[in-house]
C-alpha cells in the first residue's frame, strides 16, 4: 500500500523503478489528484516499470506482478482477494482517501500488511498507516527530507512514530528486502484482465 | 427561467492540492472503522447477522452487497448513535424502526452529481445520441437514480439534441426517500458552481442557468424537465424487469454490490433492453468480469457505454 499526494509521481516513479518485475507483493497506490484526472498516472508509471501497472476496476482480483492505481474520485477498498470501489463521500477531503484503503487493507490482510507513506502537502494516510501498524503490519514513511511536501510523512510520523523512516532513493531495495522471495499462494492466480 | 445568479467560469475554480474535491460536498473525518480490539472475523459475523436481521424482518435485502462499503457505513452509523458494536446497533434497529429508516438511509444512499463525470455525457452526445435519432420513440431506465441529479441531467441532454419530446425517462431507486427528493427537484446552491462546470464540459449547448432558479439555499430545477420521467421506487436485488427499455443507465450503483449480485442484475438489464440496447455503466465498472461480456459491443471502452448484440 502507498499514499501520497502533493509531489508523488516523482515519488512513485523512483519506487517503481527500483522494483524488479518479480516482486512478489501486489502493489497498490493510492495518490490524490484532481476529480477529472483521466488514467495518465497508470501509464505514467508504466513507462517506469516491468510490472504490469492498471487503473483499478471495481472487483478486479488481486494478484502479485501489478501496480494497483486508485482511480480518480472514487474511494478504493480492499477486500478478500479483490477490489471494490466506492463513490461514498471524501473523506478530509480526499477521494480517494489513503487512509480509507489503508485502514481497509489493515482489516483485511493485518500483519501481512506494508503501508507506505510518500511526500504529500496534508495529513491523509496517517490514520490508515496507524491501522497498519496497530494490526502488525509494517509500516514505512519516507524521510520527510527528502520529500517534495514533507506534511504528510511528519504526520504519519507523529500517528506511528515506530515507523521505518526510509530516505526517497532506498524505499524500493526497503521493499524488497521485506518481500517474500515468490509471490504467497493468494496472490499467484493468473489476472483475468490485462 | 430566471437567471438566479452570475455564471462562474469554468476556471474560477480553487484548487489547494490535488485530489481535494471541490464543492461543499458532504467530507466526514470520522474513523468509520471498527475499533481495534475488534476481532474482524467477529466483526464480519456480525454484520452478517445484522444484514440477515434486516432483511427477514424488514425485507431489504442487503446480504449481497459489497462487504468493505457495507462495513463503512455500518461504523459511521455506530459512532454517530455512540454505540460500541454491531450487535448493539442489530440490537437497536430490529426493535426500533427509525433507526432501521437511518441506517436504510446509510446503506442505500449513493453520492451523486449533476453531469457527474462531465466525458461520459459528452460520449453519450456523440455516440449514443446519434443512434437514438433512428428510435420514433425512446425508452431509458435510469436505474439507481438517487436523489436524481443524473436524471435531470440526462434530460437536459435530451432536451439540448431535440429528442426529449420523443423520450421517456424511467427512474428508480430502492429507497422511497430519495426517489421523493428526485421528484421535488431541488438541488443544493452551493454545488450549482460545480454542476455548472460539470455542464459545459459535458458538452452543454446553452447557459446551464436556464434550468434552475434559486430559491433560498436551493436551486429548483425547471418542473419542464419532468414532463417525461417517472420517478418509483424500484429494487434492483429482489423486483423484475418492468418494460423494454432502448437505454439503461446504471451508473456506480454495482460498485456496492458483491459480484454474484453483479451477475444477477446484469442478467435483468440484458432481459430489459431492446435488440441493440444501449447499456452505461460507471467510468470504472467493467462488463469484461461478467458472465455478460459476449452480449455485448463496446461503443465507448473510457466511458463504459455498451451495445446489447445478442
Amino acid at each position: 500500500m502507498i499514499g501520497t499526494s502533493w509531489g508523488g509521481l516523482n515519488a512513485l516513479s523512483r519506487v517503481v523503478a527500483g522494483l524488479p518485475a518479480t516482486f512478489a507483493l501486489p502493489i497498490v497506490v493510492v495518490q490524490h489528484r484532481s476529480p477529472d484526472a483521466a488514467g495518465f498516472l497508470a501509464e505514467l508509471l508504466q513507462a517506469h516499470t516491468g510490472l504490469c501497472v492498471v487503473e483499478v476496476d471495481d472487483k478486479r482480483p488481486i494478484v502479485a506482478g501489478y501496480v494497483y492505481v486508485a482511480p480518480a474520485n472514487y474511494h478504493l477498498l480492499i477486500e478478500r482477494g479483490f477490489f471494490s470501489l466506492s463513490t461514498d463521500a471524501p473523506v478530509r477531503y480526499s477521494r480517494p482517501s489513503i487512509d480509507v484503503t489503508f485502514v481497509s487493507a489493515a482489516d483485511e490482510y493485518g500483519r501481512r500488511t506494508v503501508g507506505v507513506v510518500l511526500t504529500g502537502a496534508n495529513e491523509d494516510g496517517s490514520l490508515g498507516l496507524k491501522r497498519i501498524a496497530d494490526r502488525g503490519g509494517y509500516a514505512i514513511v519516507q524521510d520527510p527530507a527528502t520529500a517534495e511536501g514533507a506534511a504528510m510523512p511528519r504526520a504519519a510520523l507523529r500517528a506511528v512514530p515506530k515507523a521505518h523512516v526510509v530516505p526517497l532513493d532506498r524505499i524500493a531495495s526497503q521493499l524488497i528486502s521485506i518481500a517474500p522471495p515468490r509471490p504467497p499462494a493468494e496472490y499467484r492466480v493468473r489476472a483475468p484482465l490485462t | 427561467m430566471t437567471v438566479s445568479a452570475t455564471e462562474p467560469t469554468a476556471t474560477g475554480r480553487r484548487r489547494e492540492d490535488h485530489g481535494v474535491v471541490p464543492g461543499s460536498r458532504p467530507s466526514t473525518n470520522e474513523s468509520a472503522t471498527a475499533p481495534l480490539s475488534y476481532d474482524p472475523e467477529l466483526e464480519r459475523l456480525e454484520i452478517e447477522l445484522l444484514l440477515e436481521g434486516i432483511y427477514r424482518h424488514y425485507g431489504f435485502d442487503f446480504r449481497s452487497y459489497a462487504y468493505a462499503s457495507i462495513r463503512r457505513r455500518l461504523w459511521r452509523r455506530i459512532e454517530a448513535e455512540g454505540l460500541k458494536t454491531v450487535s448493539s446497533l442489530q440490537d437497536r434497529l430490529l426493535h426500533e424502526p427509525a433507526m432501521m429508516e437511518r441506517v436504510l438511509l446509510d446503506l442505500s444512499i449513493n453520492v451523486t452529481a449533476m453531469f457527474r463525470d462531465p466525458t461520459f455525457y459528452l460520449a453519450f452526445r456523440q455516440k449514443v445520441v446519434p443512434l437514438l435519432r433512428t428510435y420514433p420513440f425512446i425508452r431509458i431506465w435510469h436505474a439507481g437514480c438517487s436523489t436524481g441529479e443524473e436524471v435531470y441531467s440526462m434530460a437536459i441532454l435530451l432536451e439540448e439534441e431535440g429528442l426529449y419530446e420523443r423520450a421517456r425517462i424511467y427512474a428508480t431507486d430502492i429507497n422511497e426517500v430519495v426517489v421523493h427528493r428526485a421528484r421535488a427537484g431541488i438541488f443544493p446552491l452551493e454545488r450549482m458552481q460545480e454542476y455548472t462546470e460539470n455542464y459545459i464540459r459535458a458538452g452543454g449547448t446553452r447557459s446551464f442557468s436556464e434550468y434552475y432558479i434559486a430559491k433560498y439555499d436551493g436551486a429548483l430545477f425547471s418542473p419542464a424537465l419532468q414532463r417525461n420521467v417517472v420517478f418509483s421506487q424500484h429494487n434492483l436485488v429482489t423486483d423484475r424487469s418492468f418494460a423494454e427499455f432502448n437505454v439503461i443507465l446504471c451508473r456506480n450503483v454495482l460498485i456496492y454490490f458483491a459480484r454474484d449480485l453483479q451477475t444477477r442484475v446484469h442478467g435483468l438489464f440484458h432481459e430489459s433492453l431492446v435488440h441493440l440496447g444501449i447499456l452505461c455503466l460507471g467510468s470504472k465498472e467493467t462488463l469484461r468480469l461478467s458472465t455478460f461480456e459476449s452480449s455485448y459491443e463496446e461503443l465507448s471502452s473510457a466511458e463504459k457505454i455498451y451495445r446489447k448484440v445478442r
